[in-house]
């Protein structure tokens, strides 16, 4: 009651201005207080932790699939989230680390190096995109490349692997087939989510910086050698 | 008395009518232009101020309300909690909103990128139909020629520039200093593009040439194309013969292109001289440093292997003409010849 009261109280002047005294006015203003929204913050704040990150590994899970069969589906576009790109982006430059053989502080610059590369060159695809009249927004875009370099990733691990067995020109020849196979998979299940937002004459101007930006990544994961 | 009941009568308009402190004396037919503000072109934009006043001291009304209310019935229902917490959500709700606001409104002035739209706005054939035509000089110089100003094309150039340079320096078979190297092509390709065409912009506004900005950036960009591609070329051919012809080729013809786009917009004969020498230098000297500079890497891992001992057979090696495909080849073979000397 009390809450009513002063609830209205902000409205009661405006009132006397706007309508003329002939004209009664019936009925309370209220402003309504969201007690439903309060409801809903607090179930899912109650839950366990192990709940909400299942849930979160769930949802991540479900587009990693989605990145193994690309086909036009909204889903990756719809509930987007930046955890799946952080996540394979830590793991590719943890991947890429102790590569160059000189020195021990050449650790610190290439993981920031993957960084900075991976995360600005997803912005600067997005920033295009959107310039030449795309319709998908900032951070969906950002999500759909960087899920995208989940082939690149496994590789990686892949040409880890062959590594350890020997650097001579086979081991680079299956490199080179597996690199080359992850880049094309990469750009296709890319441009499979990002077309769809471009007008159609303009799908070959969107599609080439995701190109340059995969080849860029494929480059930096052939040409990776280990530490003697 | 006439004034009071015009007074009175005056509250019928919906629109909430003047009050006496305003415009009018009570129920006067003239208006007194004393408190008449010169800056008010309507009575509506005092109508505008009178509602935001009100508003304004409705708000502090009510939030004067509010306090009177906190400290009065603190703790006589709904306990403390109750009442605090619905002012300091209330208050809380308020910062957010005026918070947003500034924030949306930052926002939209500085990180508009709208105003950029217009120079992506081409198509896939016109794109294509311009690289080609950046290596044809149009010898028409009496006119001046039409520049295209986007700047689509000579972006995506500059990234290809990039991952060229990043691929040469690979092939190379170096793995040296990886981060600098990065840092160092990107580094490289965007201080020329922007850093030269800015410097021929203030050149043709010095020698008063008819040329913008954006013609100058679309210009300098367009003629990376040459560049691109000789380096791809001579990244996997390691001929220095094939580099130097390539190099007055292809690089000549895209300066040539520039040189004759720039002469038509150009008045009086040092103007011309000046502008145009110095953009086919800047251009033909950064294809030069481009090869020789990542070309050395090769020479400097071949010195940071083989040690102090080896250099006089190093000089040999290295005069060894040869025609390699790829760096490894070329690699394994210098590896061979050195075996070869040292048993």
């Amino acid at each position: 009651m009390a809450a009513a009261d002063e609830a209205s109280r902000p409205f009661a002047g405006l009132s006397d201005v706007s309508i003329s005294e002939d004209i009664p006015v019936e009925g309370d203003i209220s402003v309504p207080m969201g007690s439903s929204r309060r409801d809903d913050e607090f179930s899912t704040l109650d839950e366990p932790v192990k709940e909400t990150i299942l849930r979160d590994l769930r949802a991540v899970g479900n587009k990693f699939i989605h990145v193994l069969y690309p086909k036009r589906s909204s889903a990756l576009l719809r509930d987007w989230d930046l955890w799946g790109p952080l996540l394979l982006c830590v793991t590719l430059a943890l991947l890429l680390q102790g590569g160059s053989a000189d020195s021990d502080d050449q650790g610190g610059p290439q993981f920031a190096e993957v960084f900075v590369i991976i995360w600005f060159g997803s912005i600067i695809i997005t920033l295009n995109s959107k310039l030449l009249g795309g319709t998908i927004s900032f951070f969906q875009s950002l999500c759909v490349l960087g899920y995208c370099i989940m082939p690149l990733t496994v590789a990686m691990a892949v040409c880890r692997i062959v590594l350890v067995g020997g650097s001579g020109p086979v081991s680079f020849g299956v490199r080179l087939v597996v690199v080359t196979a992850s880049f094309g998979w990469s750009t296709f299940a890319s441009t499979a989510f990002l077309a769809d937002s471009q007008p159609a004459n303009r799908k070959a101007l969107v599609v080439y910086p995701v190109f340059l930006f995969y080849f860029v990544i494929g480059w930096m994961v052939l040409t990776f050698s280990p530490a003697q | 008395m006439s004034a009071g009941s015009g007074s009175r009568n005056t509250n019928t308009e919906p629109w909430g009518s003047f009050d006496d402190n305003l415009i009018q004396g009570g129920g006067s037919a003239v208006i007194d232009m004393e408190n008449m503000d010169d800056t008010s072109g309507s009575s509506f934009e005092d109508m505008g101020e009178m509602h935001q006043r009100m508003k304004e001291e409705e708000e502090v009304a009510a939030e004067a309300a509010a306090t009177e209310d906190d400290n009065t019935d603190d703790g006589e229902f709904l306990g403390m909690k109750g009442i605090k917490g619905q002012l300091g959500r209330q208050v809380a709700d308020e910062v957010w909103q005026a918070g947003k606001r500034q924030a949306s409104r930052a926002f939209n002035l500085y990180a508009n990128i709208d105003i950029l739209r217009p120079y992506f706005d081409v198509e896939p054939v016109q794109v294509r139909s311009r690289l080609i035509e950046s290596m044809i000089p149009v010898r028409m110089i009496n006119f001046p020629q039409k520049i295209a100003g986007e700047l689509y094309g000579p972006l995506m150039l500059v990234f290809t520039l990039v991952a060229i340079l990043l691929h040469g320096m690979k092939t190379s078979g170096t793995v040296i200093r990886e981060g600098t190297l990065m840092g160092t092509a990107i580094g490289t390709c965007f201080g020329y593009w922007l850093g030269v065409s800015s410097f021929i912009y203030f050149l043709a506004y010095l020698v008063n040439a008819q040329i913008t900005m954006l013609q100058t950036l679309s210009l300098l960009g367009y003629g990376l194309f040459g560049h691109c591609v000789v380096l791809l070329v001579t990244y996997n051919i390691h001929f220095h013969f094939l580099f130097y012809v390539l190099w007055l080729l292809l690089g000549g013809l895209s300066t040539l292109r520039m040189v004759a786009a720039l002469l038509s917009r150009t008045v009086g004969h040092t103007p011309r001289l000046l502008l145009c020498g110095t953009l086919s230098l800047l251009h033909m000297l950064f294809l030069l440093y481009l090869h020789f500079a990542y070309h050395k890497i090769v020479e400097g891992l071949l010195d940071s292997l083989e040690g102090p001992n080896m250099a006089p057979m190093q000089r040999v090696a290295r005069d060894v003409p040869e025609l390699t495909l790829n760096a490894t080849l070329r690699i394994q073979g210098v590896q061979l010849l050195l075996d070869s000397f040292s048993t």
